[in-house]
């Protein structure tokens, strides 16, 4: 039922392979059901959006996808081949990335720092293998080079620490981590919940800037209208299931909000 | 009200006005922002008044013997300090370090003199009670997950009865050890300064673990963890493997300084360690290392070490009574705490 709605809503995606595909996922936590065979498909180069009331399941699928939580049952399939993470690094290594709510930044340390926290790269010879050094300057210049290409210009001083930048400042730093270690795909959960009006245009801008470079999306939001702004395929979650994929052509906010709820059947 | 929303032109947008708004500084803010960004500066000009003042109070502050005095005074507080530094840092504390590197000296002193076994042995020995003695109290800390405070008030307890137990409160005289026990109570000179190798020795370990801290991996997740846990263990970071060998290096650390207690006193007195657990502290946070963790240097503790000798020494030569040394040193921490909380109140 539910690949069937996905592939009418995008007849374009139909051809291509999904690059994150998760099928049938259950998640149970005692007698509580997180989730109750979801399906989702995330195509290369889209923003997904991940909608839903709360504890409609939203939460659970992601950390499920991410490595934070193992499915009771089901499978996902990372470029169609299946995958089992059991840890979020699991994830990591495999081109997953997430910039979690609380933003999981290093409050007194710098933006670069921030940005290679728990990869650093070390210097090169001797003073890397046996002195163990890191590469301070190389990691600088490559955080500033992840700025720029991602179109942070908020961000001058790579050598500011992240306590001393603003919300949305802040928010950059972590989606420019996802996106330069997230080479398949990087998902967002909540990133606009605690900003202002402007900085949630700019994390919005910096997720379109993701999708042009070919790197796909899953954004989850509470909020219609950056869902609406950003999203190409809007995945409704409703009592742990996927109540149908719409896009925001094919709907309107208030269809969405309906579905949502339950007030109307998909 | 402040001079900086006064002073824009008529001409600027809305939204300049609110950069205005949010970046309004003071010169205070500023001041706050540098001290910020370099922990150790404010204990560095504390260090330098204290001495000018004290040398301008006492000419006799200002000899070679004092200062090597001074040097020789802080190199056991100095070193125990650097494993206080490490832990610290990961938003814990040691009440134990003292018990600790007792027990290693206690361990080394008899063992050396009962056995006859070759001092470097006994040293080796005494490396292995630190490590086991750091692997202890990081186990309770990261397996049973208790706080760190509770944890080494207990083990502080836990080490001093064993200390006491194993040598039955019997001191071991410098005479009576190997020359290689007692080689870091050895002086040379430098530039008319008598320095002992247990000074030099200590400063050996402040620039092994500077560098360590500023340069490697390692260094740079023992300051993520104790930022933020959550964030450092979100981020990838192992947290339990890294605060296991912060608490393993600060063993081996503790056992070094038993062997620079041993030259220092020339001898190995199991009630040695007496305020050595919470002056490595007061050395910590004097130095401008936060109590919350992530924040602080090793050179800062160097200098939060030197402060206290300095004004030990200084108020002892300007005659004043030693109670009023406390009392400085009292003072010395509520301050650096104080100034520590305004310094972290920087924008959230």
């Amino acid at each position: 039922m539910t690949l069937t709605a996905d592939a009418a809503a995008t007849p374009a995606a139909e051809t291509r392979q999904p690059i994150l595909q998760a099928k049938n996922l259950v998640k149970t936590y005692g007698r509580v059901v997180g989730l109750d065979g979801v399906s989702l498909s995330l195509y290369p180069g889209e923003v997904l959006a991940i909608i839903g009331d709360n504890g409609a399941g939203k939460s659970t699928l992601i950390k499920c996808l991410t490595g934070a939580e193992l499915a009771d049952e089901g499978e996902i399939l990372l470029d169609g081949r299946p995958v089992h993470f059991k840890r979020p690094q699991d994830a990591h290594l495999a081109g997953i990335e997430t910039v979690y709510q609380t933003l999981a930044v290093s409050p007194a340390r710098d933006v670069a720092s921030n940005l290679f926290l728990g990869r650093e790269e070390r210097r090169k010879g001797i003073l890397g293998s046996v002195f163990r050094m890191v590469d301070k300057k190389g990691m600088r210049k490559k955080a500033r080079q992840q700025l720029a290409d991602l179109g942070i210009t908020t961000l001058q001083d790579v050598t500011v620490p992240v306590e001393n930048l603003s919300g949305g400042q802040r928010q950059a730093v972590a989606v420019a981590r996802a996106a330069a270690f997230g080479s398949k795909v990087v998902v967002l959960d909540e990133p606009t919940a605690a900003l202002g009006v402007r900085e949630s245009n700019q994390v919005l801008q910096l997720v379109k800037n993701l999708r042009d470079r070919g790197i796909p999306v899953i954004l989850i939001s509470h909020n219609m209208p950056h869902v609406f702004e950003v999203a190409d395929r809007i995945h409704i979650q409703r009592l742990g299931k996927c109540a149908t994929t719409i896009t925001p052509q094919s709907h309107s906010m208030t269809d969405a909000v309906a579905i949502m709820t339950g007030a109307r059947k998909a | 009200m402040s001079q900086s929303t006064q002073q824009v032109p008529a001409t600027t947008g809305p939204h300049d006005l609110a950069e205005e708004f949010l970046d309004r500084t003071t010169p205070l803010s500023r001041l706050r922002n540098v001290m910020h960004r370099y922990p150790a500066l404010s204990p560095a000009i504390v260090l330098i008044l204290a001495i000018i003042v004290f040398g301008l109070l006492n000419e006799r502050f200002l000899n070679p013997a004092n200062l090597s005095l001074i040097t020789q005074q802080v190199a056991v507080v100095g070193t125990l300090a650097i494993a206080q530094t490490l832990i610290i840092l990961t938003a814990g504390i040691d009440l134990s370090v003292g018990a600790v590197m007792v027990l290693a000296m206690m361990v080394t002193a008899q063992i050396t003199i009962e056995t006859g076994m070759p001092a470097i042995l006994g040293l080796l020995l005494g490396l292995l009670v630190g490590l086991a003695a750091g692997a202890f109290n990081g186990f309770l800390v990261t397996k049973l997950r208790l706080p760190p405070f509770i944890v080494t008030l207990g083990t502080l307890n836990i080490f001093l009865a064993l200390t006491l137990l194993y040598t039955a409160g019997a001191t071991v005289r410098g005479g009576e050890m190997p020359d290689l026990l007692t080689w870091s109570g050895t002086t040379f000179n430098i530039g008319g300064v008598n320095f002992t190798t247990g000074v030099l020795m200590m400063l050996v370990l402040y620039f092994a673990i500077a560098f360590i801290l500023n340069n490697t991996s390692w260094g740079r997740h023992v300051y993520a963890v104790g930022d933020d846990k959550e964030a450092a263990r979100l981020a990838g970071i192992r947290v339990n493997r890294v605060l296991m060998s912060v608490y393993l290096a600060a063993g081996a650390i503790l056992a070094i300084g038993a062997w620079i207690q041993i030259g220092r006193s020339n001898a190995a007195s199991p009630n040695a360690s007496g305020e050595l657990n919470l002056d490595s502290i007061t050395a910590v946070v004097i130095g401008g290392t936060s109590l919350f963790g992530g924040r602080g240097t090793v050179w800062g503790t160097l200098l939060g070490a030197l402060i206290v000798g300095v004004f030990r020494n200084g108020l002892s030569l300007a005659g004043l009574d030693v109670l009023w040394q406390t009392f400085a040193v009292g003072v010395l921490i509520i301050v650096a705490v104080s100034v520590d909380q305004w310094i972290r109140k920087v924008r959230k």
